[in-house]
């Protein structure tokens, strides 16, 4: 059994995968971000992933919604590959899929009520009172019914956050996608939408993406996490599994360790040189350059300008 | 040597030009399906249009004095001071209505326009929308792009109705000529088809032009407060260069 009250076995998981992707890769601005990354995400799950900064993660959902075509490989949601698909057939996707916004991306012109009502008053022709009260029932469950006449510069940032995905399940999506849902969030809001997120995932079979960094908050709620790193899946399983620290990746990324297969360090020039201590003759330990790379921080070897050999400035 | 040529300025700017035209097909083809959105667009109307009343107003009164004001003076040097009203609506129907106007509309709506659709563009609003289903083209750039075609003919014309107000303050109130003189030598003189809808022709394509700009500007800005301040300052620059300069080619077509 669960440690954990909040993540329990979702007994009406349906079998197979909802999107399946295959040999992924994609190269932004010289960069690869993505080299044959294969995955698949649970019908009905919850799947986190997670990785450091810089690795593709949001890139992967722009991906899964088609707003942003990779270089190579396929996205099939529902059998339909997304890179394929025309507009059209896009946008009717678009309206099974809920997604929240890393900064929430309220409308800004709007307030609270006719944000979480745009989605509804855009795509459905409702008697106003009927919208009113989808608007409200779905306030009330991320606790700001009361906030319904506010403006969005009139809330504090989980508030905007909880607003947000108000919105994103107006609709009550097949799926949803938490683009880090947990940033700014106080311990009682963010219980309150960890709860939220399983509630959704166990009684409407949503199924869920997640796209986070806290490791303790995901924990709680996934069913399967998917680590990528330098353009890959580093590391896949459930979290418990994975927070084991098996491999490399999964020890550095979990305990939050400096030293690793992730540099820590962006790739800089010699760091003595830089501060004119080099070429002086001093004497500390040398430092060569680091080798010029078109690979992204996140997947550039350790380099030899690390802390670990950073030279003591001379008194 | 590399195959790959790099790219200058000249390259980019017209790869910018050739965006441009596409932004503006894309428009086009979202016509359509913006006129569901008919209430947008009537408010974007009252913002662009009505909102820039007072500035078009009072320019147009100053700019109606000053001309009266220059126009007494040189032509009484000929003893021809009574043209000074057709002269002066020469001058405003023809040109200087619609494109005095349509520089403070870039002034005042387009760079309003470019600021918001870059504020949209850099807190992920109109991913959002796209997220929802909801195309931007059609929600946000047709509305405003039909608004101020439809504005820009209305403002000029009201520019051009207080200019006139504005010469016949000076040049009869203040400086004495005849009020009959005046309004006679004008009417008589101007026509309605070639020279008063020259003009309205002309505050059209400006219309279009200035928030084909404007929208183009925001659309595509850089996501940060930096990108979003070029772009309305690019708003401006190029929104005036272009008025200009499509006067002078609808000039000589026109007249």
């Amino acid at each position: 059994m669960s440690a954990n009250p909040t993540r329990t076995p979702n007994a009406s998981r349906k079998d197979g995968a909802l999107i399946e992707i295959r040999g992924l890769r994609t190269v932004l601005g010289g960069k690869v971000i993505f080299d044959g990354v294969d995955l698949d995400i649970a019908r009905g799950g919850i799947t986190a992933v997670m990785g450091p900064s810089g690795t593709g993660k949001t890139t992967l959902m722009r991906h899964i919604t088609g707003q942003l075509a990779p270089d190579a490989g396929s996205i099939l949601i529902e059998g339909r590959d997304v890179t394929r698909i025309g507009r059209e057939e896009l946008y009717v996707l678009r309206e099974k899929i809920g997604y929240l916004f890393q900064n929430s991306a309220l409308l800004t012109d709007y307030s609270v009520f006719e944000n979480v009502a745009f989605p509804l008053r855009q795509h459905l022709r409702l008697p106003e009172e009927l919208v009113r009260n989808i608007v409200l029932t779905k306030l009330q469950a991320v606790g700001l019914r009361g906030a319904a006449e506010l403006m969005p510069a009139e809330l504090s940032g989980g508030m905007v956050r909880r607003v947000a995905l108000a919105r994103a399940i107006v609709r009550d999506p097949m799926m949803i996608i938490y683009d880090e849902p947990f940033v700014g969030l106080d311990p009682i809001a963010l219980n309150q939408i960890l709860k939220l997120i399983r509630t959704l995932n166990e009684t409407l079979g949503i199924t869920s993406i997640l796209v986070a960094h806290e490791l303790a908050a995901v924990r709680r709620v996934a069913d399967q996490i998917y680590l990528l790193a330098a353009g890959k899946i580093a590391a896949h399983g459930g979290p418990e599994e994975l927070a084991r620290g098996d491999t490399p990746w999964t020890r550095q990324f979990f305990s939050g360790e400096a030293d690793g297969p992730v540099p820590f360090h962006y790739p800089a020039p010699d760091y003595a040189g830089q501060l004119g201590l080099g070429a002086a003759g001093h004497d500390g330990p040398t430092v060569t350059p680091a080798p010029p790379s078109r690979v992204p921080p996140s997947v550039a070897p350790v380099d030899e300008t690390g802390a670990a050999r950073r030279p003591e400035p001379r008194p | 040597m590399s195959a790959v040529r790099k790219p200058n300025a000249a390259f980019d700017g017209i790869a910018k030009i050739g965006a441009c035209g596409i932004f503006l097909l894309q428009i086009l083809a979202a016509v359509p399906r913006s006129l569901r959105y008919f209430r947008e667009t009537v408010r974007q109307v009252w913002f662009v249009g009505a909102m820039s009343l007072v500035i078009i107003m009072i320019s147009g009164l100053f700019v109606g004095m000053v001309l009266g004001l220059q126009l007494y003076d040189v032509l009484s040097r000929f003893g021809a001071t009574a043209a000074s009203g057709t002269v002066v609506a020469f001058a405003l129907y023809r040109e200087l209505g619609p494109v005095v106007t349509a520089l403070l509309f870039a002034g005042r709506a387009g760079t309003s326009m470019t600021a918001e659709i870059g504020l949209m563009r850099a807190t992920d609003q109109i991913d959002a929308m796209e997220m929802m289903a909801v195309d931007p083209l059609a929600y946000v750039v047709a509305p405003r792009f039909l608004a101020g075609i439809l504005a820009m003919p209305l403002l000029a014309c009201l520019f051009n109705a207080l200019a006139i107000m504005g010469a016949h303050g000076v040049c009869v109130t203040w400086l004495g000529m005849d009020n009959g003189t005046f309004w006679s030598n004008m009417t008589s003189s101007i026509d309605v088809w070639k020279d008063v809808m020259n003009g309205v022709w002309k505050s059209v394509a400006f219309g279009a032009v200035v928030t084909l700009i404007a929208t183009f500007q925001g659309y595509t800005t850089a996501p940060t407060s930096e990108g979003v301040a070029y772009a309305t300052t690019r708003t401006v620059v190029f929104s005036s260069i272009v008025v200009l300069a499509l006067d002078f080619v609808m000039t000589a077509f026109l007249m």
